[in-house]
């Protein structure tokens, strides 16, 4: 006979299992309420994209793991090439003798690949390496965008002529340099007006993937590593010339960067350093009035994961870069969990970590933008996912977790890693659109808005690819084509005027600052909020968004704008038009 | 994880002239398990920061502290020794990892772990090692949401081994040294059978027994006196039988038996979930008709 004592306790333990059973349930849900106001659909092929990634060969010593190692390198990256006032898109490729691609817009909704003959495609090669990314940046000022590849290998810098010719001047520029990297920006660290160079190490710079003399390459620990490529930092000396101040300026990190982003984080006025590293925690640099960085305590360092991309997005329109960095999360093995870190680094000198539900939790999550896909005032975000769509049948996630908790002198041997064989590894995965609905949080509305793809997505970029006042996407995907996905939110809404989806879009041109305006700082007020933005020298993973600035306005009205040039200048931008792309000089 | 360990014959505090402890005054065996898991505790969090905040100890810790407390009040009558549900805490807190930062996983399997020794009962004694049941409790019915931790442990080998150091010398005072040794030794053997039977890399059958996990399994789990047998042969055999069921799973991992995917998440921690209920119930029974 049971008491009823007992009885009510073990009512109170069912209720407890019970509790778990529904909030398991009801964590897992999506959003996806919000249909009608992201609508994308997919056109690479029919703008005339057919761009598929090729993953690099690599030695055969770790053949067993090769589909692991080398699944990066699927990048993608905007620029207007030619200034004709529209954007061109530049895809890399990771296989010895495949062709980079740049796609100049042809201004009719389709895009040309004329890689070839500007003389940007022939860079996997042999004794070179292989391409994992680039950058686009006016480093010599002269009016033109010029492309930095970063690679397994050599970096390529690339002088762009204006004359739809490339030149290849890495020789003379100082950055023939063998790094194993996976990301690069652009900024002008030292305001001096020449736009310097961050080139991030993965592998260690020792580690030919081709010719390699030991196994013994992988990371030394899965939370804590620090035995990656070293980060270099380059000045720009203003001859074509750019010089190592990595050490004198304290920025060579080690921790396996996988991306990086500068923005202003702290409002002082120089431009700081974001890194997403894998096997260990983030890191911030704060830039000391361009003569060193500090690593900042600013809450990042307790949280360890497996940091993918950094995303710069003004999440609730607080005049602030908050950043949202991917991660790892795979149902029973790991949860990691993507970042959205607030910025209160002013108020309380550190960021406040603050994703939940599908912010958090995307999968094995890569490249991430924000961006107002329908122009309310809102930032949302895409992130990309799926790391290795092989065999559907078989999981590699098991195999790995044998040595993931091991001593570490056993992992960073790959010889003891088991084979992938034909495994996948957190594959067949979609991408993420998250419908930012404000202090309601984020809404997955993928499916909704049309975004169904499972390709292994790497980068992400977003940018107003036909001068529509609507933000397009596009992802590069590894081993798998791009996709182009263009933002078809219904002009009858537009028109109508009613749904007030306004927009404006900056196009910046630097005088005393660097040309390409990068590191520039614009806040604009929209209604109640003011929503800041940077002109973008490489963010996300392995990307690069559009330079021109794009803010939708929603049924908002758009108060002034105030542009914190690199230079120090503050211009404020008082009734500007709706609607309309305005080019911006800075003020001499 | 050890459950009251004072209470069981097997660690009842050693006299001055007891074995292990000859002619020397010696600490009650329980605290040394707590002083054990609290340096397991303060290193890991000094060093790899792994419980991920502070408010997740306080939530497990707090939880199992007032619920043992509350229990033990509400159906014995007296407030029980609470050594065992600071030693659940911690474990829960260190153990389960979960997606983002919800902590409702921490609260309700803390509550379920300790309420299982008053629920889950046999002739008087709980059946499963309170953590153990928790967690795999969590991992099955609630994936989407709770993992448990795997490496955030920096991998490094200088802090495992002062962990292993003190944990064979405790596990030794304690007198479930033995068990801890055989099942390490049995996790050895089936590695290197596992390694012919699937192929791949012999370390990385071996690799999983350096991990974080693996300490908390083989000092404060598996050795739990409360939820295992009387005899010490009898546990001997039965931590034999966890490493055996704990192979099966992960020869399911490795051939990819997708029914038993909830499973092989976790081998050990599930195998002896399976295992020692059965193994505590069986010479429960056997006792009592003896």
């Amino acid at each position: 006979m049971i008491s009823w004592r007992r009885f009510i306790v073990i009512a109170a333990f069912v209720a407890a299992i019970g509790a778990v059973v529904l909030l398991n349930a009801g964590g897992t849900a999506s959003g996806g309420s919000a249909s009608e106001t992201i609508h994308l659909t997919e056109v690479a092929h029919a703008s005339g994209i057919d761009f598929v990634h090729q993953s690099p060969t690599l030695d055969p010593k770790v053949n067993h793991i090769a589909a692991h190692i080398g699944a990066l390198g699927a990048c993608v990256s905007v620029a207007d090439v030619n200034n004709d006032g529209w954007p061109d898109l530049y895809f890399t490729t990771s296989r010895f003798g495949a062709a980079n691609a740049l796609y100049l817009n042809q201004k009719d909704g389709t895009f040309r690949d004329v890689a070839t003959e500007a003389g940007v495609a022939a860079v996997n090669r042999p004794g070179e390496g292989v391409s994992m990314g680039a950058v686009w940046g006016d480093y010599d000022n002269d009016g033109f965008e010029d492309l930095l590849v970063y690679k397994w290998g050599y970096p390529q810098l690339f002088h762009n002529l204006g004359n739809g010719h490339f030149e290849d001047v890495t020789a003379q520029s100082g950055l023939r340099t063998w790094m194993n990297s996976n990301g690069a920006v652009w900024l002008d660290f030292d305001r001096d007006g020449l736009l310097d160079l961050y080139i991030t190490g993965y592998f260690r710079s020792d580690i030919d993937f081709w010719h390699l003399k030991t196994t013994r390459i992988m990371q030394s620990s899965w939370d804590f590593a620090s035995n990656g490529g070293k980060n270099l930092l380059f000045k720009n000396m203003g001859n074509g010339h750019f010089k190592d101040v990595t050490d004198s300026l304290g920025v060579g990190s080690t921790r396996w960067t996988l991306a990086a982003a500068s923005a202003d984080f702290n409002d002082d006025g120089w431009p700081d350093l974001y890194l997403a590293n894998d096997y260990g925690p983030e890191e911030l640099y704060l830039n000391h009035e361009g003569k060193r960085f500090e690593l900042a305590r600013a809450g990042l360092e307790d949280d360890s994961k497996s940091g993918m991309a950094v995303a710069l997005g003004d999440v609730y329109n607080r005049g602030e870069h908050d950043v949202f960095v991917t991660n790892i999360s795979e149902k029973g093995f790991l949860f990691q969990g993507n970042n959205l870190r607030l910025n209160f680094l002013k108020q309380l000198g550190r960021f406040d970590e603050v994703a939940t539900g599908v912010v958090a939790d995307a999968g094995w999550a890569w490249g991430a933008q924000f961006g107002d896909l329908n122009n309310d005032g809102l930032l949302d975000l895409v992130v990309a996912n799926g790391f290795i769509s092989a065999d559907s049948g078989r999981d590699y996630w098991y195999a790995m977790s044998k040595i993931a908790g091991a001593q570490g002198n056993i992992f960073e041997d790959a010889k003891n890693w088991p084979p992938i064989g034909s495994a996948s590894l957190s594959g067949y995965e979609r991408s993420r659109v998250l419908l930012n609905r404000g202090q309601a949080g984020f809404d997955d509305v993928a499916q909704e808005a049309g975004v169904t793809d499972l390709l292994d997505g790497r980068a992400v970029v977003m940018a107003d690819l036909f001068n529509r006042g609507l933000l397009d996407v596009v992802i590069a995907n590894e081993k798998g084509r791009a996709l182009l996905y263009r933002n078809t939110l219904p002009l009858s809404r537009r028109e109508r005027g009613s749904g007030g989806e306004g927009w404006v879009e900056l196009k910046l041109v630097g005088t005393r600052s660097n040309r390409s305006a990068i590191g520039a700082e614009v806040t604009a007020e929209i209604g109640p909020g003011r929503q800041r933005q940077v002109v973008d020298g490489g963010s996300g993973f392995c990307s690069q968004n559009d330079r021109r600035l794009h803010f939708g306005l929603g049924a908002q009205r758009l108060g002034s704008v105030t542009i914190q040039w690199p230079s120090g200048t503050t211009q404020v931008l008082e009734g500007l038009k709706v609607d309309e792309v305005h080019e911006v000089k800075e003020p001499r | 994880m050890t459950t009251t360990p004072a209470q069981s014959p097997a660690l009842r505090s050693p006299s001055p002239e007891g074995r292990g402890g000859q002619g020397v005054r010696t600490v009650d065996p329980k605290y040394l398990i707590v002083f054990l898991i609290t340096l397991v505790l303060v290193v890991g969090e000094a060093r790899y920061h792994i419980l991920g905040g502070y408010q997740r100890l306080a939530t497990t810790l707090g939880i199992c502290l007032a619920t043992e407390a509350l229990l033990s009040w509400w159906l014995r009558g007296r407030v029980a020794n609470l050594a065992s549900a600071y030693i659940t805490g911690i474990s829960l807190a260190l153990l389960i990892k979960p997606q983002a930062n919800i902590l409702w996983p921490f609260a309700l399997g803390a509550f379920i772990a300790i309420a299982s020794k008053y629920v889950l009962t046999y002739r008087g004694r709980h059946l499963w090692n309170p953590s153990n049941f928790a967690i795999a409790l969590l991992v099955l019915i609630a994936a989407d949401s709770v993992a448990i931790l795997s490496h955030q442990w920096g991998n490094d080998l200088g802090t495992n081994l002062v962990i292993w150091a003190f944990g064979l010398v405790i596990a030794w005072r304690a007198r479930v040294l033995h068990v801890t040794l055989v099942y390490v030794a049995c996790f050895i053997f089936f590695a290197v059978l596992r390694h012919f039977i699937v192929g791949g890399p012999l370390f990385a059958e071996l690799a999983p027994i350096t991990g974080p996990m693996y300490q908390l399994f083989v000092f404060f789990m598996v050795t739990d006196p409360r939820t295992t047998v009387s005899t010490r042969r009898g546990r001997m055999i039965v931590v034999a039988i966890v490493a055996l069921v704990e192979t099966l799973i992960r020869l399911a991992g490795d051939y990819q038996l997708g029914l038993l995917r909830p499973f092989y998440v976790s081998p050990p921690i599930l195998a002896l979930a399976l295992v020692g209920p059965v193994a505590m119930w069986w010479d429960l029974r056997r006792k009592a008709a003896a």
